[in-house]
């Protein structure tokens, strides 16, 4: 049990909390939804108290009958990309006015199974599209981004923004994410926040909107490793009926291996991640982090990943791809915002499109239609999909040599709220050292190392082989076990 | 090579969006300036290189992970047998226009 206020403990010691009955669900929910209502980062798009309550009292009537699953009554919330069923869910996006899923998506529903109180919707890029949280487009009229709190004049990085923020000011102890091209562990480093996106397939697609199927993958985020571990262990698993690409894989005890020693481990160092371009402040946590790292006994080796450059035309141009077939969904038939006004059928469409859509995904939708268009589909589509393939092969080869490979998130710390909202390929260029583990496939995770400029938290993506989760998870929970940086909040040390 | 406004209304129009002249213009710029990055993607050699729709055919053999292993990863079609009931009234109920159980949309055929 801890004596730290609610909203610092980690899952874990809130889990012990419950547990010695110095608090009921009840009141750990109540607690983090006044704290998610009087919060002032716009983190949050949704709530709904009578839903919220009523499964904190659900949890502690299965606490009181000695029920001691990992998860029970701990509060987590959604990034508004999973449909559910006990609030609005608008991906960000004006086209989902109004709109309310039948259903909840698979990850939602296997956390929700586990115990875990829903707290709300979280707020994120539209569709997932971007990195700074600056293209959310909700609520209609007055969308409102989401800032760090670390600093409340900067980004929360993105897509998944709302989340990391939210985890960071302790207004919920745990968030899901998705991760297309970075957008788990790239806000989880401009936060300074734990975060992982498992291997792709691990976790099902189901009920996720779609934003580029052939790279999209749920994640939590929270306050450590440790933690990481008993959301992924909940999230993963085979989804056979609903998800085509799930894996067909066994549920994994991701904690099992956590307390490994890392003496021995071979930490791969690919100095494209080193090139200039990195900023010195990002540079010097990244380098003491892989020293703290050596100092426990592991190997650091020097590899190569020839292609890091080339994945960010690779991946701008496959996302869109697969972002502009996903979207043509959105035809104001089925669900969401339809115009008032309009002519005919062909007229409705494009009306509604343009009403409903903001900048960046009708930049992205034209890219796409584009790069798949007669004549062009070889030259970009095809061409992009081959090199992916050899961003694949180049990180087999350096796993030959290494067991996970290590380097920063991001070039740099988050940037200044607007600073590149007018520049879209600012905001490209700046995801390029999370691109190639997602174009692979990989498992890739961000923990925070220390601080740049402004005192902004510098994170350490570590990226695993295939299905190696765990392993990853034990190198960070033995990172965080050495060091204190994940225990740093923005009001000061828990 | 340099998309032009006739490009623009193309895509605008496969893509069923609409915009005004101010935002072509800068639709256009911003196109013309990610192209000019993927200029490097076409530069490399990726003869004799399979296209890789999907991570899962790029996972190597996953062992003893994979309950699937003996024929490797690759995607798979579901069984052809009905899993979802009939939810109608739930699947309309976020649907802009909605009469008898049918989507209402613009008279199509005159």
């Amino acid at each position: 049990m801890s004596d730290k206020a609610l909203h610092h403990q980690s899952l874990v010691e809130l889990r012990a909390t419950l547990a010695a009955k110095t608090a009921s669900a009840t009141e750990v929910a109540q607690h983090f939804l006044a704290r998610a209502k009087a919060d002032h980062h716009h983190a949050f798009l949704a709530f709904n108290e009578e839903a919220t309550l009523a499964q904190a009292q659900a949890a502690d009537a299965r606490l009181a009958q000695g029920d001691a699953s990992p998860l029970l009554g701990l509060p987590i919330a959604h990034k508004d990309i999973f449909v559910t069923t006990d609030f609005p869910t608008t991906a960000g996006s004006r086209i989902l006015a109004g709109y309310r899923s039948p259903f909840n998506a698979t990850v939602v529903q296997r956390l929700s199974e586990a115990g875990m109180v829903s707290i709300g919707k979280l707020s994120c890029d539209e569709f997932a599209m971007g990195s700074a949280n600056e293209n959310v487009a909700v609520p209609a009229g007055q969308p409102q981004p989401v800032t760090n709190p670390w600093d409340t004049s900067r980004i929360p990085g993105g897509s998944s923004g709302g989340s990391a923020a939210a985890v960071a000011a302790g207004l919920t102890p745990a968030a899901t994410g998705t991760d297309t091209g970075g957008s788990i562990r790239q806000p989880a480093a401009f936060c300074g926040i734990t975060g992982i996106k498992p291997t792709y397939g691990r976790a099902s697609r189901y009920g996720m909107v779609a934003f580029a199927s052939s790279l999209d993958q749920a994640g939590p985020m929270a306050r450590s490793a440790e933690d990481c571990a008993l959301l992924l262990s909940a999230m993963c698993g085979p989804d056979m009926d609903r998800d085509s690409t799930s894996l067909d894989v066994k549920v994994e005890d991701f904690s099992r291996d956590l307390h490994k020693p890392v003496k021995g481990l071979r930490v791969g160092v690919p100095h494209e991640f080193f090139a200039e371009g990195v900023a010195e402040d990002v540079r010097g946590p990244i380098e003491l982090a892989l020293k703290t790292l050596q100092a426990q006994g592991a190997t650091l080796v020097p590899i190569a990943l020839p292609r890091t450059e080339l994945s960010i035309p690779v991946y701008y141009i496959i996302a869109p791809a697969e972002a502009s077939s996903n979207l043509s969904r959105f035809d104001g038939v089925k669900f969401g915002h339809r115009a008032k006004q309009f002519t005919d059928l062909a007229d409705m469409y494009e009306k509604t499109r343009s009403e409903g859509f903001g900048d960046e995904v009708k930049r992205r939708i034209m890219i796409g239609s584009y790069v798949l268009s007669h004549g062009y589909y070889d030259a970009y589509y095809l061409q992009a999909q081959k090199i992916r393939r050899m961003i694949a092969d180049d990180f087999q080869r350096a796993f030959a040599d290494c067991d996970v490979i290590a380097g920063p998130v991001a070039p740099t710390v988050a940037w200044k709220l607007g600073d590149k909202s007018d520049d879209p390929l600012a905001n490209y260029l700046a995801d390029i050292f999370t691109l190639p583990a997602s174009l692979a496939g990989l498992p890739g995770m961000s923990i925070p190392v220390g601080f740049g400029e402004g005192r902004m938290p510098v994170g350490l993506q570590l990226i695993g082989n295939y299905l190696q989760e765990a392993q990853l998870l034990n190198v960070a929970h033995q990172f965080q076990l050495a060091t204190d940086h994940h225990l740093q909040t923005p009001g000061g040390a828990a | 090579m340099s998309l032009t406004p006739a490009d623009i209304q193309r895509l605008a129009q496969l893509s069923r969006l609409s915009f005004d002249d101010a935002q072509q213009q800068r639709l256009r710029q911003g196109l013309n300036d990610f192209f000019a990055i993927v200029e490097q993607m076409r530069e490399v050699d990726t003869s004799g290189v399979l296209p890789m729709a999907h991570p899962i055919d790029a996972m190597p053999n996953l062992g003893d992970h994979a309950a699937s292993a003996a024929q490797g990863m690759s995607l798979r079609l579901r069984e052809d047998r009905v899993s979802e009931p009939n939810q109608r009234e739930a699947n309309q109920h976020s649907a802009p226009a909605v009469e008898n159980g049918l989507f209402l949309v613009p008279k199509v055929i005159e």
